[in-house]
Order: structure tokens, then C-alpha cells, then sequence
């Protein structure tokens, strides 16, 4: 008797320890590689598994072109850090006109903000937080989110940015479109389009004289 | 033939020497009986072209509420069979069910959307629309910002958008809840199913467009012809009461993508919304996206006086 109940007591220790892992990788699951946290959704029609919902993000540090190609003909990038690590920061740049050397063709329009309000002038492979806290360009909209606030919740609960796949996670994936993916970082506003697709239903134009109703 | 002919007298009478001595009452009889027969010939010809374009089975088919199984398999397979024929396609037409559970709705911002039309082309390729006139089940009316009078607003604008003194309203079906397309129509070709899409059986439809006068936000279109589309663009993912080419002289209309939404895919004008100005998903999911906008912002219906209860939202930011 004695033994029957140590088996059960064991047996439930086991599971309990089994449900609190199972709990803690979903948590991490949740968490995106952009630092965004995942509104995962549970319903009464979705409570079963749970597909990801994948956040677009960089993977890392951006590569420069030269314009220049090796032996091979490939082209020659470099990484933020080849000029950056030996050469003192301007900390108080703020537009294109006083890159001087590099970034030729850059256009800023973000604000009134410098380089080094987001880039890291201590390591220019990562960008920077307002708290001083260095942060990999993966997580880029951590930082966008800093002063983008409501768009960041917006964002959070889904009603911001675009995505595809599926709105009900129990039945697939959902891609979301990331930050930077729509607004590039040094000139954010959305920029302008040309429709380029009309139809031609007999409601959208004034009827023509001597043309047939339809 | 008879005596007057034989007098000469009479005989000289005679204008037409032809006819004889027939009377005027026997002719009018025979140009009425020859008028007759002429008219019942043109009123039976579409008859004959009836007999090339519908199958016998196709005539005799039952509404879609009363068809089994069986029945739908073989209507699908006639359809597949036809599409085959008209347009060269390989297309596979289901009728996937309304979720338990789920009751759709969408949301548009209105500070986002800059008319750029992306959604109209998007719905155009997915719900295989005709290609002569660019048919889409949206409309975006350019809108002077002040108004929600879409009388005011132009749908053929033709510029760089978005124009600074406008803002734009993408117009489709609302999927109401209180739909008065559905009420109008005299022969039950179109209802709402259980998760709020108003549908139409296109093979149930006699084209009277009484619904099509009756929706308040023109949402609905008619196939004035059969659509042309080459082989290569039809889409061939195609749902019975959703994106199966349509026949001439039916109506259709926006089904929020059925045969995407109803497994859990997101819809085609959705996807293609290069500003994120569109949010889909399930009302009575309390933890949805379109919840929370409807919880959270402040969201507007067109027309809201009209007590059609429309289940596509605006808001603005």
C-alpha cells in the first residue's frame, strides 16, 4: 500500500514537472526574434494547436556596398564596424550633406533626430536604445517602438502592418511584415503610389453619348 | 374557282390577279397566322441556344440548400467539366462550410489606406473577374476629408495618391447583418450562412437584380457577359458560392475570399494591402484582432441610419 502511493506521488511529480516545461517553451515560442511580443490568440473555434506567427526582422548587421567587385566578380560589402572601429564618431550629424566620404545618396528625413540617436557610436555593428542600452538590428522595432508608441500597440494587437497567411492560427501560419519593411528607417513616411488598376464597371464613368448601356 | 371568277365583269375588278378571287378576310388570316408563327419562332430560339449552353442536368438542378452529397459532387464536376471547355482551365471547385463558432468581420483605417487600389486588383485575380472590364468586387471612392457622403467622392481618380485634401473609403460587401439584398430577392438565389457571409448560388439566380438595387452601398455586380479570362489566370482554387467563374446574366458579390477565410486563410485584399489598412478576422473570438479594433478604436459604419447593420468597419486613428 505504502508503495502504490509513493508510484502515484513520483508519477505526479513527473507530470507536473512535464506541464511546467511544456508552459515554458511556449512562452518562449511567443516571444519573437524581433523582441515584438505575439498576441497568440486562444478562442473557442482556435483552442487547439497553435501555429507561429513569424515577425520579418533583419538578421543582422546591414553589409555596405562598395560599388566595387573582387577577382571573381562578387560584389565587395563591408561591415559597419571595417570604418567605424577606427575612426572617431560625429555625434552631432543629423543629415545627408555632412556625410562627406560614405552613405553617398542617403536621404534622411526621420525628425530632428542624429545618426547616433539610434546607431551605436560604441559599436557600430548594433544600434543603440535611448536608455544607453545596446541592441542587435534584429531587434529594430524595440527600437522604433520607443517613440512610435501607439503604433507599436496597434502593432502588438495586430491592427497595424501588414501580413499573410492565416487569421486563424489553429489552421496555419501567419508572416507579419515588420517595421522596417514598409518604412525605411532614415526617411519613415509611407511614401506616395500611382493606382495602377481601375475598373471599367459602366458606375464609375458618366455614360458616353451613342454608347451602348453596358 | 368559284363563280365570281368565271364573270369577266368581276375578274376585271381584281387588282392582284395572283390572289384571284380570295377574299380580304382569308388574307389577313394568313399574314396573321404567317406573323404568328414568325413571332413564336423568335420567342422559342433562345430555346435552341438553351439547348447548346445548359445541360439537361444543369436545367433540372435543385436549390443548393436541398442538394446532398452526391448531388454536389456531380454539379462540381459538371462545373469543372465546363471550365474545361469554356476556358481551357483545370480548376477544382469545393463548397468548404461555415466554421462553428466564427463570425466574420473586417476593419479598415482609413488612416492608412491611400487608395492605391492594390485590393481591387487583388480581388480581381483571385476571384477570377472578367478581364474586359477590370471587374472587382471593391471600389475605393476618393473622398474631400468632412464627409462620409459617397456621392461626393470619385471612384476614377487618376494620380499619384494619396492627395493631401482627400482621404479614400475602399467600398465592397458589408456582409450585413441585416442584409436587404436577401429580402428582395424572389427566388431564394441569395442568403446568409451561419458565419454572416451573404452568398449567391449563380446557377439559382435569374438575374433580376432586384438585389442589386435593393444593397445601399452597390456592392453588388452583374455579369452583363460571361467573363473572359485567359487559361493561364484562372485562378483553379474555386468555391461553389465564392470565385467559380461566373455564367452570364447572374449577380455576385464580395464572400469575404470563402474559400480562403473558411480555412483559416486570410483574404486576398488583405494580403495584397501594401499599407496594412485592413484587419479580418472572428467576432465572437474575444481575443481577435478585429476585436480588439472594434474594442479599441472608434469604428463607423456607411450609412449606419439605413439599420442594415454591416459588419465591415472604418476607423481612423
Amino acid at each position: 500500500m505504502n508503495g502504490f502511493s509513493g508510484w502515484l506521488i513520483l508519477l505526479a511529480a513527473v507530470a507536473a514537472v512535464a506541464i511546467a516545461t511544456i508552459a515554458g517553451l511556449r512562452t518562449a515560442e511567443e516571444e519573437s526574434p524581433g523582441g515584438t511580443k505575439v498576441s497568440n490568440s486562444e478562442s473557442p473555434a482556435t483552442s487547439r494547436f497553435q501555429h507561429p506567427v513569424v515577425v520579418n526582422h533583419p538578421t543582422g548587421p546591414p553589409r555596405i556596398a562598395t560599388g566595387k567587385v573582387d577577382a571573381l566578380g562578387r560584389e565587395i560589402t563591408l561591415s559597419c564596424a571595417s570604418c567605424h572601429a577606427n575612426r572617431e564618431s560625429h555625434l552631432e550629424t543629423n543629415n545627408e550633406k555632412d556625410l562627406k566620404e560614405f552613405h553617398q545618396g542617403l536621404h534622411f528625413a526621420h525628425g530632428t533626430l542624429k545618426c547616433v540617436s539610434c546607431h551605436n557610436p560604441g559599436d557600430y555593428n548594433s544600434l543603440r536604445l535611448a536608455e544607453g542600452r545596446s541592441l542587435p538590428f534584429a531587434e529594430v522595432q524595440s527600437l522604433c517602438s520607443q517613440c512610435h508608441a501607439p503604433q507599436a500597440r496597434d502593432y502588438e494587437h495586430g491592427a497595424h502592418g501588414g501580413m499573410n497567411g492565416h487569421w486563424d492560427l489553429s489552421r496555419g501560419p501567419r508572416q507579419r511584415k515588420g517595421c522596417i519593411d514598409c518604412h525605411d528607417p532614415h526617411a519613415p513616411s509611407f511614401p506616395g503610389m500611382v493606382p495602377t488598376f481601375k475598373s471599367r464597371d459602366r458606375f464609375l464613368a458618366p455614360l458616353q453619348e451613342g454608347k451602348p448601356h453596358e | 374557282m368559284s363563280d365570281p371568277a368565271n364573270t369577266p365583269e368581276k375578274a376585271e375588278k381584281i387588282s392582284l390577279p395572283i390572289i384571284g378571287e380570295v377574299s380580304r378576310r382569308t388574307v389577313l388570316k394568313g399574314i396573321g397566322a404567317t406573323l404568328g408563327l414568325g413571332a413564336f419562332a423568335a420567342a422559342i430560339a433562345p430555346l435552341t441556344q438553351f439547348k447548346d449552353q445548359t445541360s439537361l442536368n444543369e436545367f433540372l438542378q435543385q436549390h443548393y440548400k436541398e442538394l446532398d452529397d452526391e448531388d454536389k459532387k456531380q454539379i462540381f464536376a459538371r462545373l469543372e467539366e465546363e471550365a474545361r471547355e469554356n476556358y481551357g482551365a483545370d480548376v477544382k471547385i469545393r463548397d468548404p462550410k461555415p466554421i462553428p463558432g466564427v463570425r466574420y468581420g473586417y476593419a479598415i483605417n482609413l488612416s492608412l489606406c491611400n487608395g492605391n487600389g492594390k485590393c481591387a486588383e487583388a480581388c480581381h485575380r483571385e476571384n477570377n473577374h472578367d478581364r474586359a472590364v477590370n471587374q472587382s468586387y471593391i471600389r475605393i471612392f476618393e473622398m474631400p476629408k468632412g464627409t462620409s457622403d459617397m456621392e461626393q467622392g470619385s471612384t476614377t481618380y487618376d494620380h499619384a495618391v494619396p492627395q493631401p485634401d482627400k482621404y479614400y473609403l475602399p467600398v465592397q460587401c458589408f456582409q450585413c447583418e441585416n442584409p436587404p439584398c436577401v429580402e428582395v430577392c424572389p427566388v431564394e438565389a441569395t442568403w446568409q450562412e451561419a458565419d454572416g457571409i451573404v452568398v449567391v448560388d449563380y446557377n439559382w439566380c435569374i438575374g433580376c437584380r432586384y438585389c442589386q438595387a435593393a444593397c445601399p452601398y452597390h456592392a453588388r455586380r452583374f455579369n452583363w457577359r460571361a467573363p473572359e479570362i485567359p487559361a493561364e489566370e484562372v485562378n483553379p482554387d474555386q468555391g461553389y458560392l465564392s470565385n467559380r467563374i461566373r455564367p452570364q446574366g447572374v449577380v455576385e458579390k464580395c464572400h469575404f475570399c470563402m474559400h480562403r477565410t473558411r480555412e483559416g486563410k486570410l483574404p486576398a485584399c488583405l494580403e495584397a494591402c501594401p499599407t496594412g489598412a485592413r484587419i479580418f478576422g472572428n467576432l465572437l473570438d474575444p481575443n481577435s484582432e478585429i476585436s480588439w479594433v472594434l474594442k479599441n478604436k472608434r469604428c463607423f459604419v456607411l450609412k449606419e441610419e439605413l439599420g442594415a447593420k454591416p459588419t465591415l468597419y472604418y476607423f481612423f486613428n
